[in-house]
């Protein structure tokens, strides 16, 4: 299990989250798909986190509201036991 | 969802009727002279079943959405072309019962449908998309006094002519990418022709191209992001009742193969019916369209209520892969049926005649393309856990 940071959650929507906009640019809170991000750009970040994180999003998660922003995504992870840090 | 049988089964016996009487009398001619079913929806507006599911607060009849199911099915086995037409009119209602988010002038609408009982039809296909019904070209633009109004270059608008209003896909302003659903009203809206419609099957839909033009007041914006209409509402359910259409005219197509069997077995009675081997062959294709189709329903029903469920991405692959079995599936049962039947389902005035079933069922993998739905689970397949 590695730590969940939100600068590690803002690298991998950078790398797969193909947006129109630098990420860093964006709030932690703000729309990743207002920003851009397509539904199939968000597989290929699940599938980053997933794989980065060493965590399966279970089916119930797996939704837009999850990974709507850098913050969401990180409260997700946190819920499935990855430990923040800040 | 609460379901009041005795109200399901009157409206259900009403379209039974319908189904049998009206829309089975006039099915070859709607389909020989690509003509509207009139007849048909002159009597399911009598019947008030274009308001079927508006709720009762609001004056309708309130019925289950597994009746408006089974309607279709029941309309479908009858003749395609109406039961799509009647579908599609319900997934417009649908939709505006379930997102209308309080806005009093839908709430007004819904009222007034349930009186004057007004057919929808919808205008998401646009030309320059590539059949993304989520990605508008047209926009909404502002004007004076709280009005806004569109041009869309649709390439088909199912029974456009015929309808009393259209609920378009546009985005929300010239300058956005978000989308909204508007309605737009006959007297609010110009339809210019821009082809013609003799397609292979479907024919009584009557679905031409048309530039739509409309000015409407702004309140005739569905409040609601698109995204979620769409996921929660439109999507499913438009393949839920689609794919009861499907069923349906797989269902008559081995029914009236069944019947040629039967008469050919009374005909020499004692003797080997090879073609009754065959039927059975047809029974197993039906019966797994039938059981994707009704446990489709039943996933539906199970989480209709539940919009956080509706927006798993599980939950968009199964409804996605009920319109792609179901519309892969019924034509090969009626093809199927037609091999049974021979000859006498080839051609196209006998009582097995099963061309009519074959054309509409092949309209299915085309309308929302199936290679596009394909692409789209291969990619959820990639992160969905349970399917």
């Amino acid at each position: 299990m590695t730590d969940v940071s939100f600068p590690e959650v803002r690298e991998i929507v950078k790398e797969h989250g193909r947006l129109a906009a630098d990420v860093e640019t964006l709030a932690d809170g703000d729309s990743l798909y207002e920003a851009g991000m397509t539904s199939h750009a968000s597989v290929n970040v699940m599938l980053a986190l997933e794989d980065a994180f060493d965590v399966e999003f279970p089916d119930e998660m797996l939704k837009r509201s999850v990974f709507e922003s850098v913050a969401s995504i990180a409260a997700a992870l946190q819920q499935l036991d990855a430990p923040l840090v800040a | 969802m609460t379901v009041d049988t005795d109200r399901d089964a009157a409206f259900l016996a009403g379209i039974a009727q319908i189904a049998d009487e009206i829309a089975a009398a006039n099915a070859d001619d709607v389909d020989r002279n690509a003509r509207f079913p009139q007849e048909t929806f002159a009597a399911l507006r009598e019947q008030r079943a274009l308001s079927a599911l508006v709720p009762a607060e609001y004056g309708g009849a309130g019925v289950s959405f597994d009746a408006v199911a089974q309607a279709c099915f029941e309309l479908g086995r009858r003749c395609g072309a109406s039961a799509m037409v009647y579908a599609m009119h319900q997934i417009q209602v649908a939709t505006i019962v379930r997102h209308l988010d309080g806005s009093p002038w839908f709430e007004d609408y819904l009222r007034d449908l349930v009186v004057s009982q007004r057919l929808i039809a919808s205008v998401t296909s646009e030309v320059g998309t590539g059949g993304d019904m989520s990605r508008s070209v047209a926009a909404l633009t502002p004007g004076d006094g709280g009005m806004a109004s569109f041009e869309k270059q649709a390439p088909t608008v199912s029974y456009g002519a015929y309808a009393d209003d259209l609920l378009v896909t546009l985005r929300a302003h010239p300058d956005a990418d978000a989308q909204v659903l508007v309605l737009a009203a006959k007297d609010q809206t110009t339809l210019e022709p821009t082809g013609t419609w003799d397609p292979l099957g479907m024919r009584g839909t009557c679905s031409p191209g048309y530039v739509v033009r409309a000015t409407v007041p702004t309140e005739q914006v569905l409040g609601q992001p698109f995204p979620a209409i769409s996921t929660e509402s439109m999507v499913p359910i438009s393949h839920l009742l689609w794919s009861h259409i499907w069923l349906g005219i797989a269902t008559d197509a081995f029914d009236r193969a069944r019947a040629f069997v039967r008469a050919a077995a009374k005909r020499a009675p004692g003797q080997p019916v090879p073609a009754a081997v065959k039927l059975s062959h047809v029974m197993t294709q039906l019966s797994l369209l039938r059981a994707e189709v009704h446990s489709s329903l039943d996933m539906w029903n199970g989480a209709a209520d539940d919009r956080e469920k509706l927006s798993t991405m599980a939950f968009a692959l199964r409804m996605n892969n009920l319109k792609l079995a179901a519309s892969e599936q019924a034509p090969v049962v009626c093809q199927q049926a037609m091999g049974v039947c021979g000859i006498v389902g080839f051609k196209n005035d006998t009582p097995f005649s099963i061309g009519r079933h074959l054309r509409d069922s092949m309209s299915a993998s085309l309308m929302v393309a199936n290679e596009r739905i394909h692409q789209t689970n291969a990619q959820l397949l990639l992160i969905a856990k349970e399917v």
